[in-house]
């Protein structure tokens, strides 16, 4: 399954027209120790780039923002007590899950050796 | 030149070093255009001198007569211990607690003063201290928008102190926010038409219990109400009160404002005080402010540290809870050495004998005929009286006979001429308040 | 040892006496309106409470015992002659409704104090009036910003952002938004100032105001302020200055003359009034003509009679504090000016800007120096290079020095430096202390070059080492339960 990035270091995978959204390694290890996720609620709508999420580390927050526009349908509760299983695993830890509304959103993000090249320039 | 030490013999060798000729060079950048055009002020004072200005300046206000004067101030009891304490310089010449090996002291002492402060609210989360009362009821209002994703009503009670609801009007005038007052019924709140207006719309209801009247009520049926529609149920209230009324959390409230002057700061004509902020769990996130959390250190030593700092300023900029940077540290922590030093018995005893005392007063000053009490609800330590002469010659008469009698209230509220508010303390002895009383009659 | 009082507390042991009653029981209220157990608080003697804290402040530095080379923070000397004047009992006894009942006879005393306060604050300044209410800079700053919503919205004029630099103060940007303004950040160029083509393309019609330290949070004069005030006022932007920097420039500069509309100050910084540990603060507000209608309701005026209350303007903002804030704060600083006086204020700040260039030129070959011209009252220098060639950060230099007793400098701001540490000694520190912690400086350089793992286990000789913070965010826990 092929995964593409926003410039906002989020990932998502999509599967017909579920997408599942994560944030990249190298989000992660900007924001250190991560303490606390604040899921979206399930039914939620978002337009790509819009805030739908949030996270604290012990030295940073930030907004996390949909990549793609759609509906929430499932959030991964195990983030609520263990956020620091995206410490472990960042780009295999899905956050949320997204019935998206338009598919050819997805051809727009960065795919991986994009996303490789533009960190580098950060 | 006064806390300077650098001799001339210091200046050339600091010259030097940096390699200029002297001082002024370094201020170089600064073009002459835009240098200050005057600074016109009188020369230095030795300290003798400065003090006998200030020895001055205080004999120039009045605190020899006996104060009945409350309203959200009070005049208690500070316990001397307080005062030694709180002024030992590795306390009140400290810095903020950023960097938690120095600073162990000031960070146990309100992770302490936290503890303290949700056992008296019965909440489960505080921080470490607002500015003051009133404050601390906007940045609680503008908790109950954000917990309540954004409803644009606030509801605020008329029975609340009205300098605070002017700050909470002040504080929300920038924001896309309604605020509706809730006019009081009698010396009360109007339950029925408070009922009728709570609906999804209302993010939170602000109240205070007892109120500025000194009245107490039963809020439970409200907050039910409150909580159907999920609103956020606001109680502000004087702290010592606490010492035997039902706290916030008995109520189920879900956050706690009120303001620590009463609690071993002095009244100091109006600040510093603080304020105290407290709430249920589940919104701690939202909570502005420091927070002190307790952790271990590298070698599993027990340690205090500010926690939640995400929440901040200094990370969140725009985003942050609130602006808020500093919180009133040594007020906050003379409160808890206050608090320790009258501890689970002493507190309660303090707030029973406030209780008992303003009980007596209302009840003598109700035997005399031209005065009516004008509370119809139960009171903590003070309530209204109803004068047959105006408020203002009521108190100037008082004041000939040495009393601070009470607070004006028709230059806060409207409709309210001839009423006073009048408060007692555990400071205030029988023999006061007799004479107090028979100083009444006299002048009426 | 660090148990809490919870943890001392003895079931039956008492306190202090509170005074006898001497008079009946009234009937107790009724029990729907009673706690139903006493509030959870400690039982201890006097004595335990007096050991317990005396122990507790000797865990802390202060000023009194530390140098303190906060960045930004200004940690001068706070003199005795301030504790012993808000003990005086005219003062600290006076009750704030005296002015809900307007009885200026009362307190003419704390009238013309304030009276006093401000009139040296106009001159200081340059700005035409003060509100002495606000309790902290921040909370300055959010008075300020007010006002200027005030302003224009009286105008009528469609205004949606602030603009700061990107090295201003966290407190900026957060205040711009409780007052619903949007932030707009202009970069730095490369000597530390505001650049000022940046800043023309983010000027706009829509821009309410600026907001700027001067000197700025590196420590820097930036040359551009007078076109920066001429081009925001042509858009009708008000200025706004944060005074946090003020110790640089006390009669040198003054934000009134140079054009500013609206500033802060820090009393408990440039008036050296006391941390407390990290609060009462003061943060009075100054004014230009354009905002003086729009002041919070409660000020100072003055007659042949004697002293009272102004009368508010119709368009005043409202309150931000109950009655005059921290007045005791306000009192503490007053005796500070007048102590100091026109030749020590100007004194001050020479010999602050002295100290941090004396700093400057001893440690900028040890460590990168981002900006080589001669620095105010705050220099900052740069751990970057002995990150990249090392692994010490900045922090691990703030907590190498913890063990010889010197504060750490600020570290990690302004975030625009990377592993920043920012350097502001005071006025009041004398060359012996200075030279020990250029010393202690360099001593940490070697350190880092010679034995970098050495710095994982500092501090060793404070009461605790690295405390783990994410433990602390993750496993929540604030208060002390059995």
């Amino acid at each position: 399954m092929s995964k593409r990035y926003s410039n906002e270091h989020e990932w998502a995978t999509i599967d017909g027209d579920i997408a599942s959204i994560g944030l990249s390694a190298y989000a992660v290890e900007q924001l250190g120790d991560i303490t606390f996720v604040e899921l979206p609620e399930v039914g939620a709508e978002g337009s790509k780039d819009d805030s739908i999420a949030f996270i604290e580390s012990v030295k940073a927050a930030s907004d996390i923002y949909t990549p793609l526009s759609g509906e929430v349908i499932e959030v991964n509760e195990e983030l609520e007590d263990t956020p620091e299983l995206l410490n472990e695993a960042a780009e295999n830890t899905w956050v949320f899950k997204l019935k998206v509304s338009n598919a050819s959103e997805f051809e727009t993000l960065m795919d991986e050796a994009s996303y490789k090249a533009y960190i580098e320039t950060l | 030149m006064p806390y300077t030490p650098h001799t001339q013999n210091d200046v050339q060798r600091m010259c030097a070093q940096i390699g200029i000729k002297d001082e002024t060079e370094l201020f170089q950048s600064i073009p002459n255009e835009l240098r200050a055009k005057s600074f016109d002020l009188e020369e230095g004072l030795s300290e003798f001198e400065v003090f006998e200005n200030f020895k001055n300046l205080a004999s120039q206000n009045d605190t020899s007569k006996i104060s009945f004067l409350g309203g959200g101030y009070y005049d208690h009891i500070i316990p001397t211990a307080v005062d030694a304490l709180s002024t030992r310089s590795e306390f009140y010449t400290a810095y903020t607690p950023y960097q938690a090996e120095a600073s162990q002291g000031t960070l146990q002492a309100l992770y302490e003063y936290q503890t303290m402060i949700c056992n008296l609210t019965g909440m489960e989360a505080t921080n470490a201290s607002m500015y003051d009362g009133g404050t601390a009821i906007a940045e609680a209002a503008l908790m109950a928008v954000r917990i309540s994703k954004k409803r644009k009503k606030i509801i605020v009670d008329s029975g609340v102190n009205p300098i605070y609801i002017k700050i909470l009007k002040t504080y929300l005038a920038y924001h896309d926010l309604e605020v509706i007052s809730l006019e009081v019924k009698h010396d009360g709140t109007d339950k029925e038409t408070l009922l009728s207006m709570i609906d999804e719309s209302i993010a939170g209801y602000i109240f205070q219990n007892p109120n500025f009247f000194g009245s107490i009520e039963d809020y439970s049926e409200i907050i039910k109400a409150l909580h159907n529609v999920k609103a956020v149920a606001i109680m502000s209230s004087y702290p010592i009160a606490l010492g035997i009324l039902k706290s916030a959390g008995e109520i189920d409230a879900d956050i706690y404002c009120g303001d620590g002057q009463s609690l071993g700061n002095y009244l100091g004509f109006g600040g510093p005080s603080f304020g105290i902020l407290a709430c249920k769990e589940k919104y701690i996130r939202n909570l502005p402010g420091r927070i002190v959390g307790i952790t271990e250190d590298r070698v599993g030593k027990r340690s205090y540290v500010l926690t939640l700092q995400a929440r901040e300023q200094h990370i969140r900029r725009d985003k942050a809870t609130s602006n808020i940077c500093s919180n009133q540290n040594l007020m906050a922590l003379r409160a808890t050495i206050f608090l320790s030093l009258l501890g689970k018995e002493g507190f309660e005893k303090l707030a029973l004998q406030n209780y008992n005392k303003s009980e007596y007063l209302k009840t003598e000053i109700a035997k005399i005929d031209s005065i009516k009490i004008y509370n119809q609800n139960p009171t903590f330590n003070e309530f209204v009286i109803e004068l047959p002469i105006s408020a203002t010659q009521f108190i100037d008469k008082m004041e000939e006979k040495g009393f601070f009698a009470g607070l004006k209230l028709e230059t806060l509220l409207e409709n309210f001429q001839n009423r006073v508010l009048v408060s007692t303390t555990e400071k205030r002895t029988k023999a006061q308040i007799d004479s107090f009383v028979a100083s009444v009659r006299e002048i009426i | 040892m660090n148990s809490t009082l919870f943890e001392k507390s003895h079931n039956g042991r008492s306190g202090i006496n509170i005074p006898k009653q001497g008079l009946a029981d009234a009937p107790s209220l009724d029990s729907s309106l009673l706690r139903s157990a006493k509030a959870e608080l400690p039982e201890l003697s006097e004595f335990d409470v007096v050991r317990h804290f005396t122990r507790l402040s000797n865990k802390n530095f202060s000023i009194d015992a530390n140098f303190y080379p906060l960045g930004s923070c200004t940690m001068k000397y706070n003199p005795k002659i301030q504790e012993r004047v808000g003990g005086l009992e005219g003062l600290a006894n006076l009750h704030p409704h005296h002015i809900t009942n307007n009885k200026t006879s009362l307190v003419q005393g704390a009238l013309k104090s304030l009276k006093i306060l401000e009139d040296n604050l106009k001159e200081i300044t340059g700005m035409k009036a003060f509100t002495l209410t606000p309790q902290a800079g921040a909370h300055g700053e959010m008075t300020g910003v007010m006002m200027i919503g005030a302003y224009h919205k009286k105008k009528g004029n469609n205004k949606r952002y602030v603009i700061v630099p990107d090295s201003s103060h966290g407190t900026n940007p957060a205040t711009a938004a409780m007052v619903d303004y949007d932030v707009i950040t202009v970069k730095s160029n490369k000597d530390g100032s505001m650049d000022l083509e940046s800043f023309k393309d983010a000027m706009s019609e829509e821009v309410a105001a600026v907001m700027m330290t001067v000197p700025n949070t590196l420590g820097l004069f930036n040359p551009a302020i007078k076109e920066i005030c001429d081009i925001a006022h042509a858009h009708d932007a008000l200025m706004y200055y944060d005074g946090a920097n003020m110790n640089a420039i006390m009669g040198v500069i003054r934000p009134g003359d140079i054009g500013f509309d609206v500033i802060h100050l820090n009393l408990h910084k440039t008036f050296a009034t006391p941390h407390g540990g990290g609060g009462p603060g003061a943060g009075p507000v100054g004014v230009g003509e354009r905002l003086i209608e729009f002041l919070p309701d409660l000020t100072v005026d003055f007659n042949e009679e004697g002293y009272f209350f102004g009368t508010p303007s119709q368009y005043t903002i409202g309150k931000v504090s109950p009655f005059f804030g921290n007045y005791m704060v306000l009192v503490k600083a007053l005796v500070y000016m007048q102590t100091l006086g026109r030749e020590g204020m100007i004194n001050a700040s020479r010999k602050a800007v002295l100290n941090a260039n004396y700093i400057l030129s001893k440690l900028k070959d040890h460590f990168d120096a981002p900006f080589k011209q001669y620095c105010m009252h705050e220099c900052v220098l740069s751990a970057e290079t002995l990150t990249k060639e090392h692994g010490v950060r900045a922090m691990d230099i703030a907590k190498y020095l913890l063990d010889f007793g010197l504060h750490a400098p600020t570290v990690y701001f302004p975030l625009i430096v990377k592993e920043s540490i920012m350097i502001e000694p005071t006025e009041t520190e004398n060359i012996d202390t200075i030279d020990y912690f250029c010393q202690k400086m360099i001593d940490a350089v070697e350190l880092a070059k010679n034995d970098a793992e050495a710095f994982k286990t500092l501090p060793i000789t404070l009461p605790i080492s690295r405390p783990d913070e994410t433990k602390a965010a993750r496993s929540l826990n604030i208060r002390w339960q059995a």
